[in-house]
């Protein structure tokens, strides 16, 4: 498969590091052909797998001179296609870059290299009783680097913001071979941000090499909360009730029937018999501020017409009331051959009848669809069921994702709240933005990489995309390794 | 015939921005003009002034959402905040002075409260703004949370009117706490202020703020929650660092102060110092060096103030910096440039309307 001009680039390439650090073989390459898109399939011409920050420098500046596209990857999590190879370039995998080069508790920061792994800055900070707030379900496994690319999101978004309100400062070489340093180890920042404005370029323009975190306090307490209700309603009501009150929950989430009795098949969760949807509400803070809004929110509860309201009454009952929540959509996927997962963001005030409408779309469309999610933050996560065996079903749940994003922009929200735009959603970009708008970020990504050699084809619609064929479990999910929200 | 310098457009809408901007090759912004250093007016300049571009054009707090016209005096979005219970918890600098919201965000100052849960930085959502072709763009979401484009509206905080003219802002709030309890904590010297930033800063007390006077030898911690509660940890906190507690008016009068920053001199030069609790010694000792300096210390030794009297010599500053008031430059400490920021100008400005980064 290989063309003559690529093996050439390839034999140069070969010239920067030990034969050891790349990978060619079709059995190696297979590997990273796709991410947690699994529809896509691209094969890349190498894989590469430097250890240092030199070796990357080095290999961005020879994409650089030779026009050689190139993908950077952390653990290849991505649901939007993000890490996607492209054809006729290499990946850059950065897993070994996995260095916490500084932790430093006095100042609450840490300065780590993009392969190290989310969980593993918590794990490293615990000892001296902070943490690294960023949770995405797939924090035990994706990378620093990929949230970093992706401001990746969690349960906490509300109160805490996304990877990007936690990233002081980075170094990276950009796409044009140049080393930058943005930002710094102080949480306080001069001129532009400079910082802010790399977090969150789906890898278009360049690698991160170096991210300064800042750490956070563990809270001392937690009182989690599971409310059942009759009907969605009652429970998004109960969600603008707690909203209304002034409380500040540190999560907010619901659970429809179809996501109640998967986790219930899966996990062995146990809810409130006959609920249409469960509320799941957690406090956090110092002992004395969660007793008084316990309070609170108890009665916002009580008014609130529940089937039943279950407190988590010691620190394990809090993990199953989260591990049903955190196996809920992989537990759905189990339900069904195949599946689209979908991110969208409404306003909050307008859930209630952005679940209607889905519910009224799936039912006209004969397609099951389960909806789990977090209602704080008005982000939606539809899982569309079908099954890819049967003619016609993948072009319907496209069709009933394609018309539940669009619902999203309508009602003023967004295409996406932390899956990203990559591959999947480039295409709605135009319906969200103009095409001056999108002519603005192609400049900006001009600034960074005039050549279009980092990460190309991803976030910018394009003609002829590759059509998606199947969805399912990403790999890791089958393995039983993670779950996703 | 008005000359260039002297003309002031003053757009009401945000379409008129936009004609505003086309109108002249060279275009400077302003909000109230609190901060004449921010905004240079020598040269060919066209001053655009965003007063008369003001109200609050959404705000529905279910959402914990605002959007506002930039020239909107950022007094009256605390008022409305106030009246729904919600605030800006970075606590906005200056806002009796007049500053407008457009202006905040340029100039990329944050107040106390940026110490729990960040600064101007995190709660920044979406903007609209004209760039220097003269198109109107909008970049970022009007809901708490999305990740679609690259995000500019963080770019803007602090791009002090280099990049494009903001026309329209929206925001993230939150529920305003119950009470606030402020108490005193004695440091004698920078050291012990320090020991202080981390004690307070890594304890299960959830400090809303965290700020210090060398001058008075004081650091000031501000608790934020439900009264009851607050009483138990403040108890605590002064069983561990002594001090006391501020009564309430005290404590009202203490952090209008901060806000207004009203420990500095009237004129003179004034400086924004972002930097480490452990580079503060390093900067008292600087400031000491300056007869008749003045410093504030800022978001748990994050950020460090300094106020120099008229006609004293700027010392060398070896941390990032920002000139506020007075004639020293703009950027008057590190400032490391790299071939993408013209590069990023040039996209968003690519005949130079506005003012270059470092003019
Ligand atoms: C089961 C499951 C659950 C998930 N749950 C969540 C969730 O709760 N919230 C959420 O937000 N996301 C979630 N995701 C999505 C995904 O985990 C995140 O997007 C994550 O940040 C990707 O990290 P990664 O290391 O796997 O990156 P990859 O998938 O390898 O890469 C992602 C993107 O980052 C770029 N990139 C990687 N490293 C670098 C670097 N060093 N410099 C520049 N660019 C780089 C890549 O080019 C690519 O565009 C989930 C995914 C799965 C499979
Ligand atoms: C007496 C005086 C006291 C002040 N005291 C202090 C002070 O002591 N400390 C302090 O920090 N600040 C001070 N300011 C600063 C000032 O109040 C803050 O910078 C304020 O937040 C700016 O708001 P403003 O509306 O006055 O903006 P301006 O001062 O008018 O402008 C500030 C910057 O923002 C840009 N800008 C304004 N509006 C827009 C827009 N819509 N789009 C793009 N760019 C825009 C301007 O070009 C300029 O670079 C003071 C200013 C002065 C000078």
């Amino acid at each position: 498969m290989e063309n003559p001009s690529a093996s050439a680039v390839l034999a140069r390439l070969a010239g920067l590091l030990p034969a050891s650090r790349f990978m060619k073989g079709p059995a190696q390459l297979a590997a990273y052909e796709s991410d947690g898109l699994t529809a896509f399939h691209v094969r890349p011409i190498a894989v590469v797998v430097p250890e240092t920050q030199e070796e990357v420098i080095k290999l961005v500046r020879f994409c650089h001179a030779e026009k050689l596209p190139f993908v950077a990857r952390g653990s290849g999590t991505s649901l939007s296609g993000g890490s996607l190879p492209v054809h006729g370039g290499i990946v850059i995998t950065l897993n070994r870059l996995n260095r916490i080069t500084k932790l430093d508790p006095k100042q609450r920061i840490a300065v780590v290299e993009p392969g190290v792994i989310n969980t593993h800055v918590t794990n490293a900070a615990a000892p001296y009783g902070l943490l690294y707030a960023p949770d995405p379900s797939s924090q035990t496994i994706c990378t620093i680097g990929g949230n970093v690319a992706f401001n990746s999101g969690g349960a906490h978004c509300l109160k805490y913001g996304m990877t990007s309100n936690h990233v002081l400062g980075l170094k990276a070489v950009l796409a044009t071979g140049e080393v930058v340093e943005f930002g710094g180890l102080s949480r306080e920042q001069i001129g532009p941000d400079w910082t802010g404005l790399f977090v969150g370029n789906e890898g278009l323009f360049g690698i991160a090499l170096e991210i300064t975190v800042q750490l956070l306090p563990k809270p001392e307490k937690f009182h989690t909360v599971l409310a059942g209700y009759r009907t969605q309603e009652q429970a998004g009501d109960a969600v603008s009730a707690i909203v209304a009150s002034g409380l500040l929950p540190g999560a907010i989430e619901i659970m429809d029937a179809l996501a109640l009795e998967a986790a219930t098949a899966a996990v062995h969760a146990d809810y409130p018999p006959g609920c249409e949807a469960v509320l799941i509400v957690e406090l956090e803070g110092p002992r004395e501020v969660v007793e008084a809004d316990r309070i609170r929110l108890d009665a916002i509860l009580a008014a609130s017409n529940p089937v039943e309201t279950r407190p988590a009454k010691d620190a394990n009952e809090r993990l199953l009331i989260w591990k049903g929540r955190k196996s809920a959509f992989s537990a759905v996927g189990r339900l069904s051959p195949d599946f689209i997962v979908q991110d969208g963001v409404v306003p909050r005030a307008r859930l209630g009848e952005a679940l209607r409408k889905i519910g009224e779309w799936s039912r006209e469309m004969g397609l099951r669809c389960a909806n789990v999610f977090h209602a704080g933050d008005g982000n939606l996560h539809p899982l569309i069921l079908y099954n890819g065996t049967q003619p016609g079903q993948l072009e319907l749940a496209e069709k009933l994702a394609g018309r539940i994003l669009r619902m999203c922009i309508e009602m003023g929200g967004s295409i996406t709240g932390e899956h990203g735009v990559g591959v999947e959603k480039r295409d709605y970009m135009p319906d969200m933005f103009t095409a001056d708008e999108l002519d603005c970020m192609k400049r900006l990504r001009a600034a960074f990489d005039p050549l279009e050699i980092a990460n190309p084809g991803k976030m910018f619609p394009q003609a002829g995309a590759p059509a998606l064929t199947q969805h399912g479990l990403h790999p890791l999910e089958k393995a039983g390794v993670i779950s996703r929200e | 015939m008005t000359t260039k310098t002297e003309a002031t457009l003053n757009p009401t809408s945000i379409g008129e921005l936009a004609d505003a901007v086309r109108s002249a090759p060279r275009i400077v912004v302003t909000g109230a003009g609190t901060k004449p250093r921010l905004a240079p007016t020598s040269g060919n300049f066209t001053r655009l002034c965003t007063s008369q571009l003001r109200g609050i054009v959404e705000y529905d707090p279910s959402e914990f959402t605002f959007t506002a016209l930039a020239g909107t005096p950022v007094r009256d979005i605390v008022a409305a905040l106030g009246e729904k219970g919600q605030n800006l918890p970075f606590d906005p600098l200056l806002v009796e002075a007049g500053a407008t919201l457009g202006g905040t965000v340029s100039a990329g100052l944050s107040g106390p409260g940026r110490f729990r849960f960040g600064g101007l930085r995190d709660f920044i959502l979406g903007v609209r703004f004209v760039d220097g072709t003269g198109r109107l763009l909008r970049m970022g979401g009007k809901v708490v949370k999305n990740a679609a484009g690259f995000d500019l509206p963080k770019f803007f905080v602090g791009s002090v009117g280099r990049f494009g003219a903001l026309g329209e802002i929206t925001f993230k709030v939150f529920p305003r706490p119950l009470t606030t309890r402020t108490l005193r904590l004695a440091a004698k010297d920078v050291t012990a202020m320090a020991e202080i930033f981390a004690t307070a800063g890594n304890s299960r007390w959830e400090i809303d703020a965290l700020e210090a006077s060398p001058a008075e030898g004081q650091v000031y911690a501000r608790l934020a929650g439900p009264g009851e509660a607050l009483e138990v940890i403040a108890r605590e906190v002064l069983g561990r660092l002594p001090g006391a507690v501020l009564a309430d008016a005290e404590a009202a009068a203490l952090w209008r102060r901060v806000g207004n920053l009203g420990w500095a001199h009237d004129g003179g030069t004034l400086i924004k110092i972002a930097l480490t609790p452990s580079e503060l010694p390093g900067f008292t000792v600087l400031a000491a060096g300056v007869s008749g300096a003045r410093t504030w210390i800022g978001a748990g030794g994050n950020v460090a103030w300094l106020s120099l009297p008229d006609g004293a010599t700027l010392p060398a500053l070896r941390w990032p910096a920002l000139t506020l008031r007075g004639s020293a430059p703009l950027w008057c400490g590190t400032a490391p440039r790299f071939e993408v920021m013209r590069g990023v100008k040039t996209a968003l400005d690519p005949q130079n309307r506005f003012p270059g980064l470092d003019e």
